[in-house]
């Protein structure tokens, strides 16, 4: 039976109603709180558009002492040597990619958070669709055998008829 | 027969999938493999620690095998390996530079004075940069570089006595035959 409607206004301010809310408000502060990040305000430029910029290079290349941060995210003293100099780099004019590449050529394309397409990370772009592809195939032939298996069975031969059609007979017979 | 021929495929793709993460999975991940092997070093002219004025640059280290390795007195490591740079000097096995990275001049002298000097001079990288122009991730790091002025080898990590006579002596050996 359902709750009379005075019923339900009632569990809306009940304890248990007040916790519900609680529990959303905490949601709701939690997911609103901005990721914190490495930077220092000692080291932002003051163009905040070249500042946009500087963030957005640093964010794509991994901290070599962490290896798994961003050098934004990170607070090694090395990837605060190294935001400040794509900083520099960006603020000497260079373009978002060529600050990038001045850090690949001394670090390599490890230094990447997105592995470019080269030939020794073709396993790792390619790997997981070949894999896919292959199971596909495999599963293609296997549900295809079953179906052959399962629609067309074997037509019997001559001796088994006429062991089948002895066999009625004799049943017949009884 | 066809099907039995096809039902074998997956246990194949497995040995070859075993075979790639015993070899990818074996590599130690911290070890950055360097882009500047066999490339010249980078160019650097910096201060010479503990000689008011003077200036070392990659031109230095032209005409003779010899190491560099960067070192700091705040990177315990460090510490580990320095008395087999003193022994390697003693017995002028290879000259060994210094790349001091990112220390402070107080600092390295009184590790210096503790613990010795191997070194055939020391160039001071306060700012970093040219660490970074190495492609340095951590110390210590010892850059193995020919008479032409070019990375031949580069050691992440502690060189102790094995990585020594296994690694680099021969190298440095190879190195010093070449012209």
């Amino acid at each position: 039976m359902p709750p009379h409607p005075s019923r339900l206004r009632r569990v809306a301010f009940s304890p248990a109603g007040r916790r519900a809310s609680a529990l959303w408000w905490v949601a709701a502060l939690l997911f609103s709180v901005a990721s914190a990040y490495a930077v220092e305000p000692d080291e932002m430029l003051k163009d905040p558009v070249l500042e946009a910029r500087a963030r957005a290079v640093t964010r794509e290349l991994r901290c070599v002492v962490c290896q798994n941060q961003s050098v934004d995210d990170s607070d090694a003293p090395l990837a605060r040597d190294i935001r400040v100099l794509v900083r520099e780099r960006i603020q000497m004019g260079d373009s978002d990619a060529a600050a990038r590449d001045f850090i690949v050529a001394r670090y390599g394309a490890y230094v990447l958070l997105r592995p470019p397409l080269q030939g020794d990370t073709l396993v790792l772009w390619f790997g997981p669709g070949l894999f896919l592809v292959g199971g596909l195939v495999l599963a293609w032939f296997y549900v295809a055998r079953l179906n052959r298996a399962g629609a067309a069975p074997a037509a019997l031969s001559a001796s088994e008829e006429d062991a089948v059609r002895r066999r009625i007979d004799e049943q017949a017979g009884t | 027969m066809k099907s039995r021929w096809l039902s074998t495929v997956p246990l194949f793709l497995l040995l070859a999938l075993a075979v790639y993460f015993a070899f990818g999975l074996t590599q130690d991940p911290r070890t950055i493999h360097s882009v500047l092997i066999d490339k010249p070093l980078p160019a650097f002219d910096l201060p010479v620690f503990g000689q008011d004025g003077a200036r070392i640059t990659n031109e230095d280290l032209k005409g003779h095998v010899s190491l560099l390795n960067v070192l700091a007195s705040w990177c315990v490591s460090c510490r580990a390996e320095h008395p087999l740079f003193v022994r390697l000097n003693d017995e002028k096995k290879v000259a060994i530079y210094g790349l001091a990275w990112k220390d402070k001049p107080d600092d390295l002298k009184q590790w210096l004075e503790e613990l010795g000097n191997p070194y055939t001079r020391i160039a001071d990288d306060a700012s970093g940069r040219t660490a970074i122009d190495l492609g340095v991730t951590g110390a210590p790091e010892t850059f193995v570089v020919d008479k032409r002025g070019r990375i031949r080898f580069k050691q992440v990590g502690v060189i102790d006595d094995f990585v020594w006579t296994q690694t680099l002596a021969p190298l440095v050996a190879k190195l010093e035959a070449e012209k």
